[in-house]
């Protein structure tokens, strides 16, 4: 029988404060002007992407290429329309980039790419990859006795890859505890529940044996967050996984735990009218 | 031709210090001189493909020069989507330097035996693919490994190649090697083939045809230039590869032809192994003898195109 974590429950009854709604009314912007995109995926991540950004990564905007920023890979590269609000909002990119998503100009495309987007260290949508990288990152910043850390957000329905837990195990082997993988665990993937396209229970367990100091929380509750990845590496010696119990579609009701909002390419005037009730105008 | 390779990994990494040796699970005492004097630039990370082309690019962001190093059949399909993204789209300078390129592995079975690495590897933007003759070359091309911008896909032979390049021809990574001057019949070869290019050519020679030898040991970028200019007034020309039809060496000289000449091309012979996965064991040599790559066999294939070329209007011959 598989417990249900508190972490859950308190993701799917936690309230949205008024930048959470806000990057939302960007994300949701975006969409609107596309015509399409992975609404339910960047809605379960955005609190997990804004305290990064918000509060964690030591980066500078105006230099994004400093040799001694954090590091952040969206390994789940389908999120991006979280990424991207968060970048555009913290001034990597001017926020009227947000309108051109998926435009044939738009240096915004679907899945983020390294190069193009400032501020964007990775290029993702093929998943399972950012881990690897990750690791890469956080093996040369110690060769090269630098002090950046590397965090790497991961989807659940990511994490069936293989290669996931072959980077996990290199990690766990070089103990690198500048390293920090992010698992936006929202238990719904692309076809339907985690649990039933390929169960990842007990996932804490797992990232545990795989050499991981592992932390839970609510991936809603900002000030959680907060606390918990200002407190990387949980274990030193040790790369930390942090689980975050999210919500697919978090902020949307229409959206929340429902699959058929993983991709949208293209939205009704009801739905564009559920999303204005449920975030403000946007 | 593979020990030389990793021995110039250690020998690049005692000159930069970027330069790392990255194994999956190589034979014991790989490079174990290495692992003594620079032991945080020799890394074995276990057999983990897929995660190891990340790591490198992970590394090469930092700007390290990665040579990952394990079976040609692993470091191509096994992690394929890893060398395309990681590698080839960030446009990274990692080296995939590929044991047991062609039929090396011949007695290991279909599994072992890398017989379209090149066409994958050549498929994908940015990466360079590289298959040295013998070991003298090898050591050459690894000198300009160093700062060549993008990944490699390095092709080794097995140990023990007769030696047959020379130094005077020098090494230029995209720059094919006139070995001898053309005749009726050009010869383009990669690799190995080299060796049973010239040992044809003798044969040919004998019987009064007179054949010439371009060695594209690099077949992506293709050295055009020299394709062209070798061709002039070759009544037939012949592309020698261990390797299947589809999208090796054959291919890429075929698809410049018809770029840069449209119209007016050569009589032209492919041969390599068939468009088939081999399930004969033995040795390389023998499988090549099967597959109608021994010299005896090249030189009679090109007699017989010769023949056929004088009596018909130019044509394609495929093995």
């Amino acid at each position: 029988m598989i417990q249900i974590s508190p972490h859950a429950e308190a993701a799917l009854t936690c309230t949205l404060d008024e930048r959470s709604l806000y990057l939302r009314r960007l994300v949701l912007g975006s969409v609107r002007s596309a015509g399409r995109g992975h609404v339910g995926p960047a809605l379960s991540l955005i609190e997990m992407v804004r305290v990064l950004y918000d509060d964690v990564l030591r980066i500078d905007p105006q230099n994004p290429q400093d040799p001694h920023r954090d590091r952040a890979i969206l390994s789940k590269g389908h999120g991006c329309l979280a990424l991207y609000a968060l970048l555009a909002d913290r001034g990597f990119f001017p926020l009227s980039e947000l309108d051109g998503f998926c435009g044939s100009d738009s240096i915004l495309g679907g899945h983020p790419e390294y190069g193009m987007v400032p501020g964007v260290e990775a290029s993702t949508g093929a998943l399972g990859h950012g881990l690897s990288i990750g690791v890469g990152l956080a093996l040369a910043a110690r060769m090269r006795e630098r002090s950046y850390r590397t965090f790497v957000l991961l989807g659940d329905g990511e994490i069936n890859e293989g290669s996931v837990w072959e980077a996990a195990m290199g990690a766990a082997k070089h103990g690198l505890d500048n390293l920090v993988a992010m698992i936006d665990y929202n238990k719904l993937q692309s076809y339907g529940p985690t649990d039933y396209v390929l169960p990842l229970e007990p996932l804490a367990d797992k990232w545990r044996s795989f050499g991981f100091a592992v932390q839970e929380v609510n991936g809603h509750d900002v000030a959680a967050l907060r606390t918990v990845l200002k407190q990387v590496p949980a274990v030193p010696g040790k790369p930390t996984a942090v689980i975050c119990h999210t919500v697919k579609g978090k902020g949307l009701p229409a959206a929340e735990s429902n699959a058929d909002w993983h991709h949208k390419n293209k939205l009704s005037d009801s739905e564009l009218d559920a999303i204005r009730v449920a975030v403000g105008d946007f | 031709m593979r020990n030389t390779a990793m021995n110039m990994v250690h020998k690049l990494a005692a000159r930069d210090e970027r330069v790392l040796y990255i194994g999956s699970d190589p034979g014991a005492g790989t490079l174990r001189a290495m692992s003594k004097e620079f032991p945080k630039r020799h890394l074995i990370e276990g057999i983990s493909e897929a995660h190891i082309i990340g790591m490198s690019a992970g590394l090469a962001m930092e700007g390290f020069v990665p040579y990952v190093n394990t079976i040609a059949t692993f470091l191509t399909r096994r992690c394929y989507e890893q060398v395309a993204v990681d590698l080839c789209l960030h446009n990274l300078p990692v080296r995939l330097i590929a044991n047991g390129g062609g039929l090396v592995y011949a007695p290991l079975g279909p599994t072992h035996q890398a017989i379209e690495d090149i066409a994958i590897m050549r498929a994908l933007p940015n990466m360079t693919v590289i298959c040295p003759c013998d070991a003298d070359e090898a050591a050459r091309m690894m000198e300009h490994t160093l700062d060549w911008k993008g990944p490699i896909y390095i092709r080794l032979g097995k140990g023990g190649d007769a030696i047959v390049s020379k130094a005077e021809h020098g090494f230029e990574i995209g720059k094919a090697i006139l070995m001898r001057p053309p005749g009726d019949v050009l010869m383009v070869t990669t690799g190995i083939m080299l060796q049973r290019a010239l040992a044809a050519a003798d044969l040919l020679a004998a019987q009064g045809v007179r054949a010439g030898i371009l060695h594209m040991h690099t077949v992506k970028p293709l050295d055009t230039e020299a394709l062209l200019q070798a061709i002039r007034g070759v009544k037939l020309l012949a592309t020698l590869e261990e390797h299947v039809p589809s999208g090796g060496l054959g291919s890429a000289v075929a698809e410049t032809l018809i770029d840069k000449l449209g119209s007016g091309l050569p009589a032209m012979l492919r041969l390599s192994l068939p468009d088939r996965f081999m399930h004969n064991y033995g040795s390389q040599d023998s499988l090549l003898k099967k597959h109608g790559l021994s010299a005896n066999a090249i030189a009679t294939s090109i007699e017989h195109a010769l023949a056929a070329s004088r009596t018909s209007a130019p044509q394609l011959h495929s093995t």
